[in-house]
């Protein structure tokens, strides 16, 4: 019997991976951008996102929930599948408020840069204006849920590292928003403090450190010069 | 005689529905190609001629979302009259900063502004001159069919010129990673 080595083939490129590697955790850590939102190196997979849509073997599937094997032909950046993406995108734009322009965390912001490195020129369908509540309660943190896309990296991040069960998802459909866990439902009557793990991994501009805002100049913010497919690895500095 | 006929000039009508005229300063902030662009193009209806009326054109560039009944005439207008509508800046794509009153009612904010406030007078305006708001701010695309959308807030002079001169020249409009912005 011989060894089959451990690589897959990503749009026409070996990737080698550890046995129970997912095909995104492999392609980020060899190099290789596949667009994501909800995933985090430093997080078990969630799967709402979608963004990292690629076709295995003929088939579609989320590329962060399904398990890197030997010989598998995955194909992602792809006219096809980059399109999708870019619906994605723009429904997750017309589900929230997203103005770019008002936004502390524009310039430093994955969805954007996402919508950005896929041209995405427009939201092309109807915007929900739903209004939803600001939570400005806590001393050191706001949550403006207008721009929550539901990654749960907070909720994951309360209750995987900080231990405090913070952040949860409420409501179903489009009625799916996050909560806080605390009496009043108050982010301030929390146990959430700036230090936590919950603090820094919100993507977008939903979870923000107060008085802290428009720091960077412009031309110097994460996004501004390298597209976020190479840029991936690199962390915002708080 | 091999005699090249002379190019039509295209026409360009633009318009400002509820924009704050940003993106026209970003147009004009293309400085001396201007006087390219004016051989390229002629003006017709526009804050910077003097057409009141749209007549028969190849681009309309549009800044501003559609907030009051007015707007939404311009809008038509220029719809009907134009070849290609281009939204211009992220009001003309998604409402931008002022569709942040969504949230609210149109009747609160207007008692809020004209009644509430200290100095105000007591009424909200009510003379069939001025155009009524309607309930929430619209992208264009939400009114009439759009063409083209340039994304930024403004977007740069040089996306300005870069994507109307692919238009102009019947490329398809591209941006560069610099001149894509939503901010």
């Amino acid at each position: 019997m011989t060894d089959i080595p451990n690589t897959f083939n990503l749009d026409g490129e070996p990737i080698r991976f550890e046995p129970g590697e997912t095909i995104l955790q492999a392609a980020l850590k060899a190099g290789h951008f596949i667009p994501h939102l909800c995933f985090s190196p430093e997080f078990k997979p969630h799967g709402s996102c979608k963004l990292c849509i690629v076709v295995v073997n003929n088939r579609t599937g989320s590329s962060c929930a399904m398990k890197a094997l030997p010989g598998l032909e995955v194909q992602s950046d792809t006219p096809d599948l980059n399109h999708r993406r870019r619906t994605l995108l723009q429904m997750l734009f017309v589900e929230g408020n997203h103005f770019c322009p008002g936004c502390e965390k524009s310039g430093n912001c994955k969805l954007q840069a996402l919508a950005y490195d896929l041209e995405m020129f427009n939201d092309h369908f109807t915007h929900f204006f739903q209004p939803r509540e600001v939570d400005a309660s806590h001393p050191d943190f706001f949550l403006d849920r207008n721009r929550c896309i539901n990654c749960e990296l907070c909720v994951r991040a309360s209750r995987d590292v900080d231990g405090k069960d913070v952040f949860g998802l409420a409501g179903r459909g489009r009625n799916s928003h996050l909560v806080v866990n605390s009496p009043s439902g108050k982010l301030g009557d929390s146990t959430f403090a700036k230090g936590d793990k919950a603090a820094e991994v919100c993507p977008v501009g939903a979870l923000l450190p107060k008085g802290q805002g428009f720091k960077k100049p412009i031309g110097a913010r994460l996004y501004d010069n390298a597209p976020i497919s190479q840029s991936f690895g690199v962390k915002e500095e708080v | 005689m091999n005699m090249r006929p002379p190019m039509k000039k295209l026409k360009v009508a633009t318009a400002s529905l509820s924009g704050c005229f940003g993106c026209h300063m970003s147009l004009l902030d293309i400085d001396e190609r201007l006087l390219e662009l004016a051989k390229l193009v002629d003006f017709d209806k526009s804050p910077i001629t003097d057409i009141k009326e749209c007549g028969p054109c190849d681009i309309a560039l549009i800044e501003g979302a559609v907030c009051n009944s007015e707007n939404v005439h311009v809008l038509r207008e220029l719809r009907k009259n134009c070849k290609m509508l281009v939204a211009v800046g992220a009001c003309a794509i998604t409402g931008g900063l002022p569709a942040q009153r969504n949230r609210f009612d149109v009747g609160d904010i207007l008692e809020r502004c004209y009644c509430d406030m200290p100095g105000a007078q007591t009424r909200v305006p009510d003379d069939p001159e001025l155009p009524l708001l309607l309930d929430k701010v619209y992208p264009l695309n939400e009114i009439v069919r759009v063409d083209y959308f340039i994304p930024g807030c403004p977007p740069s002079g040089d996306a300005l010129w870069k994507y109307l001169t692919d238009l102009i020249s019947g490329r398809m409009p591209r941006l560069d990673y610099q001149s894509f912005r939503f901010d």
